[in-house]
């Protein structure tokens, strides 16, 4: 055992995705201790916010300390700022594909990306949100948009003067701040800040808190549901690979019958048959559970099989051991290593499950919890994420499935080349 | 001799079948044997031959197809869990793997306790069982103070088949069914182990069955000698008898397979001579 769990310690499979599930884990129990408060209130009624650092306008209009910097060629380090490279290359793309559809006669030598003067000045010639462009998507044509609006005012040098409304004269002549382009406020100095490193979702609720719950709620749901199917598939394997005959034939019935169902269809249509109200975490997480036990009760089975004419148990029975006291002291410690490979498999297959579910909408009831598979829904759900171009509301949730699972799998795949053998390198 | 022997286990017409329709495979065909108390049986007959299906039957961890056995006169019931624990204090085994026989997570204390369990002797104070243990262990050369808190696995080839033979000393059945318990150990220790199995007999009046592949080693050990073709039995009586004087041609062609180290030339015309006769 002790040479085992050194070999464990020793694949580097295994450290790989054990770190990265620690570091998973470490997050979720840490994050909420410095960004206390429900992760699912809304912060703001906007959707999908981009993520960033949100000061207050007015809080650093009235700060109050305002430095003006005069660095050299403020004005072009501005233009930088809000037209990148990448930028240039949109606005060109957008004026070909309009030219070849206008007929324009527009071709890449008459555009030059580095001169910003005229490259805005053929965009604002030629731009309009109206225009369709043949084979452009939504989400394309609504990036032009975003980007259209960003660059209004691009060359704008005047000062930018703030007036407040006189409550005597109804005119707008008390002048608040006059503010140049070479004026910077220190943020620190502004009293209302907002930090939404991932911005927010599409009902106006911070992403990252709400990622940090919810990759805490689906691990929940992939430990109970890993359990849950562990527990019944090595009781079951347990029982009909040691036992067998006719316990085996009814065990093997039932088992052979839940693996010809595709599992998603069964998870369906139990999860369909709850009503949205009872459908908790934990509901989900047993209904995943109780489908998905057949295949480890396969191989625990097949296991047992081959440990059962041994001749430690032979010794045992010969001892006048009991079946269960057999099963537990002589077959259960053999299998043990390959029982953790299984259920961290099982945990994986929970989370994945959870969030197919809760894609398709049958996942546990909305608006109390957070689970990665909810956010995958709600970011599809309102004003789609994808066309709105808020990647933050689901890059950010598959990258945390996608980790989950990998770091799982490669736990799993470490421990394997150590247990088997046959398969270490 | 014979007449004097009580017979202890016995059995007729007892065959083994595995399978069925073209995959059938009949591993022990139609055997008839009559053990008696207090011999060394040996059951002699190369691999395939049906031995360990044959021990496998008799210590009930296999079902019987079609036959009878007796055990100490009477026919052998093992139909309930209680029935079989009764009938497993009368007939024990070793195995022939020392390496596989062991739990690997038990140590050491937990199979011979179990063994003292299995006597009834559950409720014994801690001290008796101790002394019980120790001197199962002084039985067979080993001492237990240096093997307390020791797994099996930490044990040598030789020493863990001792430690088996300390388990049936605290058992002590009235059959021991030994499979083939030197093959996997080096030839040093073999004798030791054969010693320690005719200590068994003749200290404890055991009836030792002996399996083996090996006719100089039944030659050397046993009473009794059956030999074991094919799932049959073709040849059985004394040692001498069937021994020096074979008639069954493959016994014969046992005695051949023997190597003899001083005379090649004499073990290739004993060859020739088989052929000859065949």
């Amino acid at each position: 055992m002790k040479t085992h769990l050194r070999a464990v310690l020793r694949s580097g499979k295994f450290i790989v995705g054990f770190t990265i599930f620690a570091a998973i884990l470490l997050l979720v129990f840490i994050y909420p201790l410095f960004n206390p408060g429900n992760p699912l209130q809304m912060i703001g009624y906007n959707s999908f916010t981009k993520p960033g650092t949100y000061v207050s306008l007015y809080d650093s209009l009235d700060t109050r300390r305002v430095y003006t910097f005069r660095p050299p060629g403020a004005a072009d380090v501005r233009i930088d700022a809000k037209l990148s490279p990448e930028d240039r290359e949109s606005i060109m793309e957008w004026l070909l594909s309009y030219s070849e559809q206008e007929g324009l006669g527009l071709t890449e030598r008459d555009i030059d990306i580095e001169y910003t003067e005229g490259l805005m000045a053929l965009w604002w010639q030629y731009y309009d949100s109206e225009i369709r462009l043949d084979g452009m998507t939504i989400a394309r044509r609504r990036e032009f948009e975003r980007l259209d609006l960003r660059l209004d005012g691009l060359f704008n040098l005047d000062d930018l003067h703030v007036m407040a409304l006189d409550p005597e004269t109804g005119e707008y002549d008390i002048l608040f701040a006059t503010v140049s382009d070479d004026d910077y406020v220190n943020v620190d100095d502004v009293a209302n800040v907002i930090y939404l490193p991932l911005g927010t979702d599409g009902f106006g609720r911070d992403v990252l808190k709400q990622l940090v719950s919810a990759i805490g709620t689906s691990l929940w749901i992939g430990l109970i549901a890993g359990s849950i199917a562990t527990a019944i598939g090595l009781t079951l394997g347990l029982i009909s690979g040691y036992i067998g005959g006719i316990v085996d034939d009814i065990v093997m019935f039932f088992t052979n019958l839940i693996t010809v169902i595709p599992g998603i269809v069964l998870l369906i249509l139990i999860s369909y048959s709850i009503s949205q109200l009872e459908r908790g975490p934990v509901t989900v997480a047993i209904v995943i559970g109780v489908t998905g036990w057949a295949w480890t009760t396969r191989s625990v089975r097949s296991q047992v099989m081959s440990l059962r004419n041994r001749d430690h148990v032979n010794l045992s029975k010969l001892s006048g051991h009991s079946i269960p006291k057999i099963i537990v002291r002589d077959i259960l410690p053999y299998i043990a290593s390959y029982v953790v490979m299984a259920f961290i498999l099982q945990i994986s297959i929970g989370i994945l499950s959870e969030a197919t579910l809760s894609m398709l909408g049958l996942g546990p009831s909305t608006t109390t919890t957070a689970t990665l598979g909810l956010m995958l829904d709600w970011s599809i759900m309102k004003s789609t994420a994808h066309i709105s171009g808020a990647w933050w509301a689901y890059y950010p949730v598959i990258l945390a499935i996608a980790l989950i699972s990998f770091s799982l799998n490669l736990m799993n795949t470490g421990l394997d080349q150590v247990f088997n053998p046959q398969l270490r390198d | 001799m014979s007449d004097t022997k009580q017979l202890c286990l016995s059995g007729k017409g007892v065959t083994k079948v595995f399978g069925h329709g073209k995959t059938k495979t009949v591993a022990v065909d139609n055997v008839d044997f009559e053990f008696y108390s207090g011999d060394l049986i040996s059951i002699v007959g190369e691999s395939g031959s049906g031995k360990t299906t044959l021990i496998k039957m008799l210590l009930g961890l296999t079902s019987v197809t079609d036959g009878e056995i007796h055990f100490m006169g009477q026919p052998r019931d093992i139909k309930t869990r209680h029935k079989k624990k009764e009938y497993w204090k009368g007939i024990q085994a070793i195995f022939q793997d020392p390496y596989s026989s062991y739990n690997i997570f038990s140590k050491i204390d937990t199979v011979l306790l179990d063994c003292i369990h299995m006597r009834g002797g559950r409720r014994l104070p801690k001290e008796t069982k101790t002394e019980m243990m120790r001197e199962a262990c002084s039985f067979v050369n080993l001492k237990f103070d240096e093997m307390t808190n020791k797994y099996p696995f930490e044990l040598s080839g030789g020493q863990m088949q001792r430690l088996m033979i300390a388990r049936i000393f605290l058992l002590k059945p009235k059959i021991l069914l030994a499979d083939e318990p030197t093959s996997m150990i080096d030839a040093c220790s073999r004798a030791t182990i054969l010693d320690f199995l005719l200590k068994l007999r003749d200290e404890v009046g055991m009836t030792i069955i002996f399996i083996t592949h090996d006719m100089g080693l039944a030659y050397y050990v046993s009473d009794t000698v059956f030999i074991m073709e094919k799932g049959k039995i073709v040849e059985h009586g004394s040692a001498n008898d069937v021994i020096l004087n074979p008639k069954a041609p493959y016994t014969v062609q046992l005695l051949n397979d023997i190597p003899k180290i001083h005379d090649p030339w004499e073990f290739s015309r004993n060859r020739r001579e088989v052929s000859d006769a065949g």
